[in-house]
């Protein structure tokens, strides 16, 4: 049993302390804006707070947030309202959308410890998460404007 | 402002559709537009001839919201707002109160693409918009004179005072106004729905939605996790399961060892799968582990053999042999004539590798066969529900109506979710364990069991008249063939021409007298796929490389020298214009070159200009600039026509600079993102796109970015330092080995 709190709710779940929290999340709790892309850290698209650190779920067995506090896409606002999703909304950023969820997580553990990121460390930080779409300089605009507009 | 769409709503049910309470319901026919008619070669579906059923675009709720079906699969081109604009242009509904769905059934006479003479539902090669717009346009306008005639009758007035502002019917004399969702309430649907005229239409000018910028509907579900994908769907009652694949098409498993696999805790079954062994278990985990803790042998196939860097050094000798004959493509007056009295001829050998989607959603798809083994219910993300039928009919010997799809958004298509296998063994697994099953491929199965574009060889010949004319031209494409690939699994037999490996060899903006570009197969058991781009994208990267390595031969300036050869294809003459200006292509930068690239895809021109630096200690290509134009006729939304095209020129640049995919003695070398390496944001130059809207029909727009990426870079490489690179895909060690360094 591990028990952890999930957008501000404590959840425990029964599985092997080895099993990736991404599977947690997404089949256990049934919270799937969270994604599986790759399952070795390499594309991002699995993306979460833990203690506000974005961390790749899919990487970080559950055993690892015993007793923490989890933030997924679902639980960074309550309404679609954090300065991220409404700039996202307004730069018409996704295409398929299936990486997104994991870019605004990334991009929003930035914005919290930057407000005013330049340009280079906005690529900087956001590098790790892979776009196949490629709305990658849609995803700066949008940065930039939440940044702009808070 | 558009009100979000619900993610739950998307997919309804025939009855919820049909059935929806008090209000309209409108019967079109869907006819096919002559103009648009389309062959992606991909498609594979026969279908009885007849007459097309009524059936059911749009219904209007008497609370005014309008529910029109979109029918084209939404994996990020953006025609789940694109489609329905066009009806409610026509229309003239308030854009806010209509609401896009899936359609609820998948009945291709009803919704299936008026493209396609075989009215397949197949979302791929950017042909939804190009299909459905004129359909869709009539029905909008069908439906507008339909609430017009109810309000003449009512009202006692004739319909020609009546005129329409957004989902309001006014009649101006008497100064009243009256709401679709009021008509609704009245109104019934005429046993005979009114004709429609091409002049019954509207004129642009009049265009509330075509050509203009609407958010798309499906955006706000894509930024809180709200979007339903088909990796997200939750059936009761489901279990999970993994899949080991066959290294190989074809290849069968032989001996299994599965004594590990059935020790971890959660595994309740292993099943034989024609090319695989599934793993069936109570968590996406236990499968994926217990998948890996298997050993399997696996039967003998061309496939098993494969080894694609020895291949394609066999294409290339190939492509020079003219003796192997292969198939003409759109040839244009006698090429090889013309060759013979040429003055001048030179050749040119270009080679691309395999390429694999890397869509970010891995292929899943969750099943539910019934019990009886004669229905069965499907949750995925598809392009081709029209295949995904037929196969799975096939499969089960049932009728086509008893399978009930729940189409999803995509996560990424690129034509890869055209193909239909992971659905297939998904329902063979439900099948055999009788009860829903979850299949999920981990990123590992997704490469190794990749389809990718095939790898090709290029030969091309050039012939010059005495005069200095470009006379003569033949294009040898040296690849296996995706039509027969994929015609193993559809069951219809391949088009004679494999227009996924040969589109863009014509060169339709080149009118040139005498073409000829030939497909010589070679099989060589690869699985492939239609991909993102298509032909164009490696045609162009030899076409347009042999034009630079041309013009510098006779001391032409590349773009000049293009636009004597595009004389009579005005429209590229154009592009070829906008992106010397945006690129101010004559000047020079120290330290950077630029270099350009053109191509035609199905009647959509784009033009593109790269500015790249080289590090010649490293080999490392760096593209600081992209400049592209693309004319796709009348653009209905152009915000978004530029998205895709910017988006098309960063998924080229992933093929230009890093991605390929290797096979060596039928096992795919690369495994993940971290050896299969795509375009990152640090790669991505300031792109620039100006989208050209014309008065010609409406083509796509998904992909044509892509192919002007390669060419465009590897001719600015040559023009920053003279050294001409003549594979892809451009990686630092290729790159420095070519300048010498």
């Amino acid at each position: 049993m591990v028990a952890f709190t999930v957008n501000g709710v404590r959840r425990e779940v029964g599985v092997d302390a080895n099993t990736p929290l991404l599977w947690v999340l997404r089949e256990h709790l049934k919270l799937t804006g969270t994604k599986f892309g790759c399952g070795i850290a390499s594309c991002g698209a699995c993306t979460v707070h833990i203690e506000g650190q974005a961390t790749r779920s899919c990487a970080t067995p559950v055993s690892m947030v015993e007793g923490k506090s989890v933030t997924t896409i679902e639980g960074l606002s309550p309404d679609g309202s954090h300065p991220l999703q409404k700039a996202w909304v307004a730069e018409q950023v996704p295409q398929c959308g299936y990486c997104q969820s994991g870019q605004i997580m990334q991009a929003a553990e930035l914005l919290a410890r930057n407000k005013a990121p330049s340009r280079e460390e906005i690529i900087e930080h956001m590098d790790g998460n892979i776009c196949r779409c490629g709305t990658y300089l849609k995803i700066i605009s949008a940065i930039q404007r939440a940044s702009r507009e808070g | 402002m558009t009100k979000p769409i619900d993610a739950r709503t998307t997919d309804l049910s025939r009855r919820e559709f049909f059935g929806a309470a008090a209000g309209l319901s409108l019967a079109f026919t869907v006819a096919p537009d002559p103009l648009a008619l389309i062959d992606d070669g991909v498609s594979g579906v026969a279908l009885a001839d007849g007459a097309l059923s009524a059936n059911v675009w749009l219904t209007i709720a008497t609370d005014g919201t309008i529910t029109v079906v979109s029918p084209a699969a939404e994996m990020g081109q953006g025609t789940f707002t694109t489609l329905p604009a066009v009806i409610a242009d026509e229309l003239d509904a308030d854009w806010s109160k209509v609401k896009p769905v899936f359609p609820p059934e998948w009945t291709e006479k009803k919704f299936g693409n008026p493209g396609y003479d075989n009215y397949a539902f197949q979302t791929s090669a950017s042909f939804a918009v190009r299909g459905y717009f004129k359909a869709m346009r009539v029905a909008g306008a069908q439906a507008r004179r339909v609430l017009i005639d109810a309000v003449a009758a009512k009202w006692g007035v004739p319909a020609a005072e009546l005129s329409t502002e957004p989902s309001v019917v006014v009649h101006k004399a008497t100064n009243r106004r009256i709401s679709y969702g009021e008509i609704a309430s009245f109104a019934k649907a005429p046993a005979d729905l009114p004709k429609i005229e091409d002049k019954d239409l509207k004129t642009p000018a009049n265009f509330r939605y075509i050509g203009k910028d609407l958010p798309r509907v499906e955006v706000p579900l894509k930024v809180t996790g709200a979007a339903k994908y088909g990796i997200d769907a939750q059936v009761p009652g489901m279990v999970y399961a993994a899949v080991l694949q066959s290294p190989y098409p074809g290849g069968g498993p032989q001996t299994v060892d599965e004594t590990r696999a059935r020790q971890v805790a959660g595994i309740t079954d292993i099943v034989k799968l024609p090319e695989g062994v599934g793993v069936i278990g109570t968590s996406v985990e236990a499968t994926q582990r217990a998948k890996n803790l298997l050993k399997a042998s696996w039967s003998d196939a061309p496939g098993a053999h494969h080894d694609s860097e020895k291949a394609l050094e066999e294409f290339a000798v190939i492509a020079r042999d003219k003796n192997r004959e292969g198939v003409p493509y759109e040839p244009v007056g006698d090429a090889k004539a013309a060759m013979r009295t040429a003055a001048k001829i030179y050749r040119g050998e270009y080679r691309t590798r395999y390429l694999y989607h890397a869509q970010m959603e891995p292929m899943n798809a969750t099943a539910s066969v019934s019990s009886d083994g004669k229905s069965v219910e499907i949750w995925t993300g598809t392009q081709g529900p029209t295949n995904l039928h037929n196969q799975v009919a096939r499969l089960l010997g049932i009728d086509r109506t008893s399978i009930t799809l729940h189409q999803h958004f995509l996560g990424g298509g690129y034509g890869r979710r055209s193909q239909q296998e992971v659905v297939v063994d998904a329902v063979r697994l439900s099948k055999a364990v009788g009860k829903p099953v979850k299949l999920i491929w981990t990123r590992e199965d997704d490469v190794t069991g990749g389809k990718f574009r095939p790898m090709t060889a290029h030969h091309i010949e050039a012939g010059f008249d005495a005069g200095g004319k470009l006379v003569a031209w033949h294009h040898r494409v040296v690849a296996e063939s995706v039509a027969a690939y994929t015609s193993i699994a559809s069951g219809v037999p391949p088009a004679p021409v494999d227009r996924v490996v040969m589109k863009g060899s014509p060169i339709p903006q080149y009118p040139l007298p005498n073409k000829l570009a030939e497909h010589v197969i070679e099989a060589r058991g690869a699985r492939l796929a239609a991909f993102r781009g298509v032909g164009n994208a490696h045609n162009a990267f030899a076409v347009e490389s042999f034009l630079d390595e041309i013009a510098k031969d006779r001391d032409l300036d590349p773009i000049a020298f293009r636009l004597t050869i595009a004389e009579g294809a005005p429209r590229m003459q154009t592009l070829l214009r906008a992106v010397a200006e945006m690129s101010d292509w004559k000047r020079r930068r120290d330290g950077h070159g630029l270099g350009v690239g053109t191509m035609v895809k199905d009647d959509t021109l784009v033009a593109g200009v790269a500015e790249v630096s080289v590090d010649r200690a490293t080999g490392k290509v760096k593209v600081h600039n992209f400049w592209a134009a693309i004319d796709a006729g009348l653009a209905v939304q152009p915000r978004n026509v530029a998205a895709q095209t910017e988006g098309g020129i960063i998924y080229g640049l992933g093929h230009v600079l890093r991605e390929k995919i290797t096979i060596r003695n039928g096992h795919v070398l690369e495994s993940n993102y971290s050896d299969y390496e795509v375009t990152r944001m640090s790669d991505v130059p300031s792109i620039d796109v100006k989208v050209v809207s014309t008065d010609n029909p409406p083509t796509g727009a998904g992909e044509d970015g892509v192919p002007v990426v390669a060419c465009a870079v590897g001719n600015a490489i040559a023009a920053l330092t003279g050294v001409r690179l003549r594979e892809l895909p451009f990686a630092p060690e290729r790159v420095r080995g070519a300048l010498g360094a």
